[in-house]
């Protein structure tokens, strides 16, 4: 093993409360009851389908902040 | 055969094109292709849009795009699994890649089972690992060719020799440029398959009288059919099928070699991480797509039998063969056809490399070389490639299918020693082993008991297991996998716990914890030494 020895590297982390934003777009889709019906609809789309859809929306958006905020912390 | 002239030729044209492409690659960004660094995994330096084209074009394949379109039209909403399936998938791989990535990146690990075999230090769990691996990935790689067949199929191409030839140029160009040559054809496949789907979400509801009637002559034939299970909502019973399918298939989804492989050949933690965020553009074409079943009712599509069995497969490309001129029906055909490529290329890949790395370098010759590893991974990709084409040509295709469902439920047990590994230490080896030799064997038995007599089957006949099997007064059915996983960690943890009460050896753990967050400029360490016991 060639690798210096840890404690000579900065300390580094991927802990962050931000990282609790990521079970957003986990939790929320697996709820079915949330959309399993017709009405309301959006352009024909019965709610079950248009509400799974937009929920690609909540995972961009939750992947994008904790990604965004774990630069800025790690000063990049 | 002649009406379908032109979209034969427009097929061909295309296919022609990205084949020589797939050779053209070897000399992208050159190197000396002689190791498994640059061979397998393209000298792990692509940028975010690369990985963007190879991960998407990995994960989507020809077999997803032609598949799940049919289980709509087939069943309905549970078909649609596939959207928040594909949505919750990232947000909950964001951290474990990334870990995996950069001790990946330290250590040079090619392969699932490298990281378990330096974690544990246990030749037998990694060896485990490795098998798991290459038995989930055979059949989806002979699934690939199930999208190419329903292509050909429709085109009115008949006979084993298209799929021979297209297969032979597959494993031609992917021995000669390895990583590389999927990577670069992702390019066009995914433009292709973004343009078809496009045109097709425009052009075929305005032919069809819009979504609301779509969706209404979906709801009017599941409700003339027996079966209770379908329509374009859920209902009672499937809703936690819909939930633990969902979350089953996103959890086993990184555990595949072949996703692996292109996480692994992203050049830094950045790429991988702006790809968590930027490959959900795929899930809203794959939710998209999923509707296609339901223009297919619409259209009044009936899929084509061949010896009395309806092959619901081909309601997609029927279905493009019906509403588009014949030119551009010939564009989406190229788009399944070299959308089967991309992903048939990274999975023999993926397998050749864990056949390599796991068990040539491990048990068969301890001090290869760089370049001899190469060789072995050339050569195990064309091997595993002649397997995938006699698994079709030989076997019924419905036995791919149903090895490719097995396969979801027995890559799903590596997730404690693969991404829980990544995150703690606290199992022990024993522990892991009897956990996967648990979760194995429930799912095995899961599966066994599992009627369809839709599809003639009395056993494994699907993923849907009924809860009352196990003795409870209900209707209502769950994955399989998941259950199964829920028996490998019980199993897991009560083992690691009677191994460390017996004070029974644990291995060597080969990683150290800034390992999880070293990046593209850190150091890296020689491959793992092979030490420890088996």
């Amino acid at each position: 093993m060639t690798t210096p020895p840890s404690d000579q590297r900065p300390a580094r982390s991927d802990r962050s409360p931000w990282n609790w934003l990521l079970l957003v777009p986990i939790v929320i889709p697996l709820t079915t009851v949330l959309y399993n019906a017709q009405e309301p609809r959006l352009f024909g789309f019965p709610l079950f389908y248009w509400l799974q859809l937009a929920f690609i929306v909540l995972g961009v958006t939750a992947t994008t902040v904790v990604y965004q905020v774990g630069r800025k912390r790690s000063g990049r | 055969m002649s009406d379908h002239i032109t979209e034969i030729v427009v097929f061909t044209f295309l296919f022609v094109l990205v084949s020589g492409m797939g050779f053209v690659a070897s000399r992208w960004r050159r190197a000396d292709l002689a190791s498994l660094d640059e061979w397998g995994l393209g000298g792990r330096k692509f940028g975010s849009w690369i990985t963007w084209f190879l991960i998407g074009g990995d994960l989507y394949t020809a077999y997803t795009f032609v598949a799940v379109p049919a289980l709509l039209f087939g069943a309905g909403a549970m078909g649609f699994f596939a959207l928040p399936y594909t949505i919750v998938v990232y947000p909950l791989v964001f951290l474990v890649l990334i870990r995996l990535w950069s001790v990946a990146h330290v250590h040079g690990m090619v392969t699932p089972a490298d990281f378990v075999r330096a974690r544990f230090g246990s030749p037998t769990l990694a060896l485990l690992i490795a098998i798991t691996g290459l038995v989930a990935t055979m059949p989806y790689i002979a699934l690939q060719l199930i999208g190419i067949e329903a292509v050909l199929k429709t085109m009115g191409v008949t006979g084993d020799l298209p799929l021979i030839i297209a297969f032979a140029i597959l494993a031609a160009y992917t021995y000669q440029s390895g990583l590389r040559a999927p990577a670069l054809i992702a390019f066009v496949k995914d433009s292709l398959i973004y343009v078809v789907i496009l045109v097709a979400i425009i052009y075929i509801p305005a032919r069809l009288g819009g979504w609301e009637a779509i969706f209404g002559a979906a709801e009017k034939k599941f409700a003339e059919t027996p079966a209770p299970g379908d329509g374009i909502l859920l209902n009672a019973n499937n809703q936690l099928q819909y939930i633990t399918l969902a979350l089953g298939s996103a959890l086993a989804l990184f555990l595949y070699p072949h996703s692996v492989t292109g996480v692994l050949a992203a050049r830094d933690r950045d790429v991988v991480k702006r790809n968590m965020s930027a490959l959900p553009a795929y899930s809203l074409l794959l939710g998209l797509i999923a509707l296609l079943g339901y223009m297919a009712i619409a259209a009044g599509i009936k899929p084509i039998t061949t010896d009395g069995k309806a092959d619901a497969n081909t309601v997609v490309p029927l279905l493009f063969d019906q509403m588009f001129p014949d030119w551009f029906a010939g564009v989406t055909y190229a788009a399944i056809g070299i959308g089967a490529l991309v992903p048939a290329a990274i999975m023999s890949i993926a397998a050749a490399n864990l056949f390599t790395r796991n068990i040539y370098r491990e048990y068969l010759k301890r001090d290869a070389t760089p370049a001899q590893e190469a060789r072995v991974s050339k050569i195990t990709s064309l091997v595993v490639k002649v397997g995938a084409v006699l698994v079709i040509l030989l076997i019924d295709p419905q036995f791919s299918i149903d090895l490719q469902l097995i396969g979801g439920v027995v890559i799903l047990q590596t997730l404690p020693a693969v991404a829980l590994g990544l995150y703690t230490r606290w199992f022990h080896r024993y522990g892991l082993i009897a956990g996967w030799a648990a979760g194995m064997t429930a799912g095995m038995v899961m599966l066994y008991n599992i009627s369809n007599p839709a599809i003639n089957h009395a056993h494994f006949g699907g993923s849907a297991f009924p809860l009352a099997k196990l003795g409870l007064d209900t209707g209502m059915t769950i994955y399989a996998g998941f259950l199964a996983l829920l028996v490998n960690l019980v199993v897991a943890a009560l083992v690691t716990l009677a191994a460390r009460a017996a004070k029974a050896a644990d291995g060597v753990d080969g990683t150290r914890p800034a390992d999880y967050f070293a990046d593209e400029n850190d150091p890296r360490t020689k491959p793992v030494e092979l030490s420890g016991t088996h």
